[in-house]
């Protein structure tokens, strides 16, 4: 980790993974990193953890905060959740701990 | 037939402030929501938010905005068709349009505002297979009549406060048999509503079944039958007639998307000159527009509500003058 600047790799829809660079000094979260490369992640309700369309599984081991009632909440009314990897990634703030983190967007229902 | 001078479609921060701006040109407007209430996504889905971004206001909650907004309004009289999507748009010989809801309430103006912001708000549908197959036929989104289910066996998922509301109150004496199932142990909803479904949980009224979601409907043509995963009890078959899954709403751009307007990324493409389209008499401001250096802010909507008002009044009224004036030096003068 170098100038403020991490390394994620997000694992799109179709498999293809993307590695890109999250600044750690713009107080930003996954859901808007993934926005910025215009990945396909619609953050509707804008961060809030209120709508779960930023909903992604983590697959590296990276020691993620625990997740807010809020999120637990909204994850429980979306779909495809898997208890042990499901995040909403606008709860995932850019931090130094993030870096090399490993993510994979959940598929979106109709 | 609804007459007006701009038809506004969608009822959001937006949408309304328009009415106030058309207002002071002395135009009239109609909105049309495809939610029962105005205010779009802030009364929807997050009215107890503060909203630090609005001039003047170092924080108001989402609701007062909307609040406020209708109190600004008031003066003009708009006229609302809530609970309806507009859904076809035909451009008639004179130009104007008739625009018709999916109620097939029509409404006909020289002017058309889209003020969509991310869509028409859809019941998320669980993705469980053939689940279409079984749509008004056992499976429902949205409990429009709780008669419906009288003296039938109800299935309802979810865990915030209308799946808990809706199972409290269908298991009070409406349905037979009332099943709620939640994939935790905890619910989303208000600690009342927990606590009354608790309770009646407790003393056998209602069939709670946690840590469970459905995976499965079948059914010959009507739906008989629920398949639940429960995470330690594996699966079980739910003998049942209705199954009402209640996820919340999610927004869909919807129809508009068929209108001939030019699209890209779900946003209606715009020229910032006036916030028209491509169709002429045809705008779109606030969440639903793209432009180069668009941004979604409530502020921003307003903005272009106003510059696309001076446009539909040169529109309307082709041969008359107008010159900005100041609510400051006249008042507001409604109609």
């Amino acid at each position: 980790m170098e100038d403020n600047i991490i390394k994620v790799t997000v694992i799109d829809r179709e498999g293809v993974a993307h590695e890109l660079e999250a600044p750690t000094d713009m107080s930003m979260n996954m859901m808007e990193v993934c926005k910025s490369y215009e990945l396909p992640v619609e953050g509707t309700c804008g961060g809030m953890a209120m709508c779960a369309s930023c909903h992604m599984y983590i697959e590296s081991d990276n020691e993620l905060p625990e997740k807010s009632d809020e999120e637990e909440d909204m994850l429980d009314e979306a779909f495809f959740v898997d208890d042990e990897k499901s995040r909403l990634g606008c709860q995932l703030h850019i931090a130094p701990e993030l870096d090399n983190l490993v993510v994979k967007l959940a598929p979106v229902g109709e | 037939m609804i007459q007006t001078d701009i038809l506004i479609i969608g009822a959001g921060p937006t949408g309304l402030f328009t009415v106030f701006e058309a207002g002071l040109l002395k135009l009239k407007c109609h909105l049309i929501d495809s939610l029962p209430q105005a205010g779009g996504q802030c009364s929807e889905i997050y009215p107890k938010k503060p909203i630090y971004d609005i001039p003047a206001y170092p924080e108001i909650l989402a609701g007062d905005l909307t609040d406020r907004l209708m109190d600004q309004i008031e003066p003009f009289k708009p006229g609302f068709t809530l609970g309806e999507s507009a859904e076809t748009i035909e451009k008639q010989e004179d130009g104007s349009f008739i625009v018709t809801t999916n109620r097939g309430t029509k409404h006909q103006a020289p002017i058309i505002a889209i003020a969509g912001g991310l869509g028409v708000f859809e019941p998320r549908k669980p993705p469980v297979e053939n689940l279409s197959n079984f749509e008004d036929n056992g499976v429902e989104y949205i409990i429009k009549d709780p008669e419906f289910y009288r003296g039938k066996d109800v299935v309802i998922s979810g865990g915030g406060d209308s799946a808990l509301d809706w199972a409290y109150f269908l298991a009070n004496g409406v349905a037979n048999k009332v099943s709620l199932v939640h994939r935790r142990n905890s619910f989303r909803g208000h600690l009342d509503s927990v606590q009354k479904v608790m309770d009646m949980a407790d003393d056998g009224k209602l069939n709670l079944i946690t840590e469970a979601e459905v995976i499965g409907v079948s059914g010959n043509g009507a739906l008989n039958e629920v398949l639940i995963k429960h995470k330690t009890q594996g699966e079980i078959k739910m003998p049942t007639n209705h199954w009402v899954p209640l996820f919340g709403l999610s927004p869909k751009l919807g129809p508009i998307a068929n209108w001939g307007l030019n699209i890209s990324k779900n946003s209606i493409e715009v020229d910032t000159f006036d916030y028209s389209t491509n169709v002429d008499g045809i705008y779109a401001i606030g969440d639903v527009n793209t432009y180069p250096g668009k941004l979604k802010l409530i502020l921003c909507g307003f903005h272009e509500a106003t510059l696309m008002v001076q446009s539909a009044f040169a529109k309307i009224h082709p041969d008359k003058k107008n010159v900005l004036k100041y609510t400051t030096v006249n008042g507001v003068n409604g109609f």
